[in-house]
């Protein structure tokens, strides 16, 4: 109900008519004065007859190209649309996966499907985390559900469907349909469905369940849920059958008319997704889908709901605490950064000391050497003195001498 | 009944007269709500948008009726908050209002729990009508106003309704979200006293603090003791006050619904509404109806020439409640919200410079608050890697220089060092020739000598004989 409560609660009896009822009228007017908006994804091979689909289910020419065999990768063609019946205008954007299946590589296909349904799913996030918000005119583009066509070939699922939808079954409602029925024989379908659906439950995929906890529904609900998954024919093409003019294909053995229950399950399709439960499959991508990508989002960024003595975050705490270990974090870098600088610096101051010191040394011993160079001048320099003053003392002595001889000769001649 | 049945029976069958079906549900709701087919839509995602023709029935149609369905189940919820001095009628309105004794002498009303301290106190009730269920939270405040000294009695409502936002703000902001149940104040009668005059000021200032927290809807209580001329000159005067002193009172949404568009105006004309209560039913003309008994007649609850407790009701439950409970949630409760974190997020920074930031979320700031520093500290560490680099070269040059200085000086004093030993051979090799010269010469006049005295000698030798 609406919530839980553990105040007293009275139940008292109303003495007359007050008024309340008109709530939920008051609920839906304003709904449809805002609008209504519906995604829906479209992942099948190439080919296998989605846009002409879509064209069907919403009795409107869609504009779309057909597409080529060769894209290198899957991509995502999103296109929205505005359309109105009665009263009730609904912003529909369909998804197309243009390549899907065509690779030789098949292991990728899935990832820009999922990314794509994530990348919607953090959008709103980033909406919802905003400080300044306006949720209420909020363009919603999350996927509310994903029809996945397979193909027709009568025995099983084929292994990129069975990984495909794996990946997907979290994230988005999946309504498995078997597209192109009219190649497929009354019998051969029933088996078909039986294998797919038993393919399904034994490798754990969640497709969507019709809900059938509202009264006014589960009939329907619970016995659609038997029907899965529809075998559709989509055709936008009109036959004359009898006197009316229907949607159909026309072969040369005979017309298969879309709306026909008994050739397909094109209406069952249509009300289940369209006229009963389009409101619950919004439910369900908000308060299911988006909201385990919210958890896992925000426990990967560390918020916790409880601290470790199990007491509950208010909101401040949390980000006052996410804001601390940030500043804290920033800080630290910081200081890491100016520490690895202070080192180099020591570091290349050291190597230039050395540098410095070793020409110092080189140059001090260049110094003594030549030092001692001019000591050895010096010394021959003297030697050569001493022996030159010697030479002119031998000199002179010889001279003075020679100066005397001639008188002594002289004085002998006289004698 | 307001609701079409059979169209959830959704059988075959009732695809073609759905459509059909669809207007009816329609015309049959109690606002008439005519879609402007101009609506403009916000086209964020990527896709152009492309209005598209329908060409048969689809059957989206029905989604109001699946959300009708959805709220039905889920049920609704509402908090309504009463304050206004004790006698003025408060319970005995509520209980009009609601047609039902929710005050009652086991409950008993805020003003007969009159407390030393203003409190602010909730009962919650919950009511059926028609397959809808209703939880109402009644909030009042026993002992507003009643002191005789009133400073700051409305704190405690203040605290209360912050208390609920915070708390909403709290499990909206839980990593896992189950339930949240709506507590927040949606909507505040303040009940004047009907002393024809004009406010007092604890009115004026009650309201003041409170415009930007609650829908306030004044109501002048206990109408019936003015007569219709009181009552108009009263109204007139309280609406001045009212823009005199920007009091923001609950507005009405707007639309571009005709008949919608008359009815808001009509309410318009008669604010502040005028209401008298009444827990009797008295008979009148045959009639049975709530009202209060005078000798002189009886005032009637529900008579619109009486009073407005018809309009107050109609407006209140029938057909605004919906909106009150958006705007609190669009408007009070966002305000609120923005403010708490953007102070949580600009913890001690400059407001001002943050203002046109309000933008995002505390965490896409951090974020960026991130980036920024990363980025600064990439600048401080090139400027760091520069003035380093700078002192490093300078150094090296240093080095060098001193190097190429040093090696000068060497190479110089080599060379001297060299000149000086040149010198010095040449020196030597020319005192070694001219003392060779000199010992030859030497050697010569010897010679000569010797000769000399050889022959002297045999002269000497010969003379004798």
């Amino acid at each position: 109900m609406c919530g839980i409560w553990n105040e007293e609660k009275r139940n008292l009896n109303l003495g007359g008519h007050v008024g309340f009822d008109s709530l939920p009228d008051q609920l839906v007017s304003k709904s449809v004065t805002q609008g209504f908006c519906f995604n829906i994804l479209c992942v099948g091979e190439t080919g296998i007859g989605k846009s002409t689909l879509m064209n069907t289910l919403f009795n409107t020419m869609f504009e779309n190209e057909e597409a080529s065999h060769y894209q290198n990768s899957v991509y995502l063609r999103p296109r929205t649309y505005d359309l109105q019946e009665s009263n009730v205008h609904l912003k529909l954007t369909i998804v197309d996966t243009v390549g899907f299946g065509d690779q030789i590589n098949k292991e990728d296909s899935y990832k820009p499907i999922v990314d794509y349904i994530d990348t919607q799913f953090e959008s709103y996030l980033q909406e919802e985390l905003k400080i300044k918000r306006s949720l209420f005119n909020y363009h919603d583009t999350r996927i509310h559900i994903c029809l996945y066509f397979i193909a027709p070939t009568g025995h099983s699922l084929k292994s990129l469907d069975l990984v495909t939808m794996k990946k997907l079954d979290s994230k988005v409602n999946i309504i498995p349909i078997i597209a192109k029925a009219d190649t497929i024989s009354k019998s051969e379908l029933h088996k078909f469905k039986i294998k797919i659906m038993s393919e399904l439950v034994s490798n754990g995929v969640q497709i969507y369940q019709f809900p059938t906890d509202d009264e006014a529904v589960t009939e329907i609900n619970a016995s659609m849920n038997a029907h899965l998954p529809f075998a559709v024919v989509g055709s936008v093409d009109e036959v004359k059958v009898g006197n009316k003019t229907v949607r159909a294909r026309q072969y040369p053995w005979g017309v298969v008319q879309v709306e026909n229950e008994s050739h397909c399950d094109f209406v069952k399709l249509r009300e289940m997704l369209i006229r009963v439960n389009m409101e619950d499959l919004r439910e369900q991508t908000h308060a299911r889908h988006y909201e385990l990508y919210r958890r896992c989002k925000l426990e990967e960024m560390g918020f916790k709901d409880t601290d470790p003595d199990c007491q509950p975050f208010s909101l401040q705490e949390t980000y006052e605490a996410k804001r601390k270990e940030f500043l804290g974090d920033l800080q630290h870098k910081e200081e890491g950064m100016r520490q690895m600088f202070v080192s180099k610096v020591k570091e290349t101051e050291a190597e230039l000391k050395e540098k410095e010191r070793e020409l110092h040394d080189k140059f001090e011993q260049l110094k003594r050497l030549h030092q001692e160079e001019k000591r050895k001048v010096e010394e021959k320099r003297r030697d050569l003195e001493e022996e030159m003053n010697a030479h002119n003392r031998k000199k002179v002595a010889a001279e003075t001498l020679a100066l005397a001889q001639p008188l002594k000769k002289d004085k002998d001649r006289r004698n | 009944m307001s609701h079409a049945e059979g169209l959830e029976g959704s059988s075959e069958a009732d695809r073609n007269s759905s459509m059909m079906a669809n207007s009816l549900t329609v015309t049959l709701l109690n606002i008439q709500v005519i879609c402007d087919s101009s609506l403009v839509f916000n086209t964020g995602s990527g896709g152009e948008m492309q209005q598209k023709n329908l060409e048969g029935y689809v059957g989206f149609a029905n989604l109001p009726n699946q959300v009708y369905r959805k709220s039905v189940k889920r049920g609704f919820e509402f908090t309504l908050m009463v304050v206004g001095e004790s006698g003025l009628g408060k319970s005995t309105l509520i209980n009009s209002l609601f047609l039902t004794d929710l005050y009652s002498p086991e409950y008993p009303g805020p003003s007969h729990r009159i407390k030393k301290t203003v409190k602010v106190e909730q009962s919650k009730v919950l009511v059926k009508e028609g397959g809808v269920q209703l939880l109402l939270t009644i909030v009042d405040t026993p002992g507003f106003g009643d002191a005789v000294d009133n400073s700051d009695c409305w704190q405690p409502v203040i605290d209360h309704i912050d208390n609920k936002f915070e708390d909403y703000l709290n499990s909206e902001s839980r990593v896992n979200r189950r339930l949240m149940p709506d507590n927040r104040v949606h909507c505040c009668l303040y009940f004047i006293a009907p002393s024809g005059h004009g406010l007092k000021p604890l009115d004026i200032e009650f309201m003041k603090r409170l415009h930007e927290k609650v829908n306030i809807i004044p109501l002048i209580a206990k109408a019936d003791t003015m007569t219709p001329e009181e009552g108009q000159q009263f109204k007139k005067q309280i609406m001045r006050e009212i823009q005199e002193h920007k009091i923001r009172i609950y507005e009405f949404p707007e639309t571009d619904d005709e008949e919608e568009i008359k009815l808001v105006k009509k309410i318009k004309e008669r604010l502040p509404l005028a209401v008298v209560g009444s827990n009797t039913i008295i008979e009148v003309n045959g009639k049975r109806v709530r009202g209060r008994e005078y000798p002189w007649g009886v005032a009637e609850v529900e008579n619109g020439e009486h009073c407005d407790f018809t309009i107050l009701r109609n407006m209140l439950i029938r057909t605004h409640m919906q909106d009150l409970k958006d705007v609190t949630n669009n408007v009070h409760y966002e305000n609120y919200r923005s403010r708490k974190l953007a102070a949580v997020t600009y913890n001690g920074a400059d407001n001002n410079r943050n203002k046109g930031q309000l933008t995002k979320s505390p965490l896409a700031q951090m974020e960026e608050e991130r980036r920024e520093h990363v980025s600064k500290m990439k600048k401080m560490e090139m400027e760091m890697e520069q003035v380093f680099e700078m002192k490093v070269k300078e150094k090296i040059q240093k080095l060098k220089d001193s190097e190429a200085e040093l090696q000068r000086r060497h190479e110089q004093m080599k060379r001297n060092l060299e000149a000086q030993h040149r010198e010095l051979e040449e020196k030597k090799r020319q005192h070694e020739d001219e003392k060779a010269q000199w010992e030859t010469q030497q050697r010569q006049l010897e010679q000569q000598k010797l000769e000399a005295s050889r022959t002297l000698e045999k002269n000497k030798k010969k003379k004798i004989f």
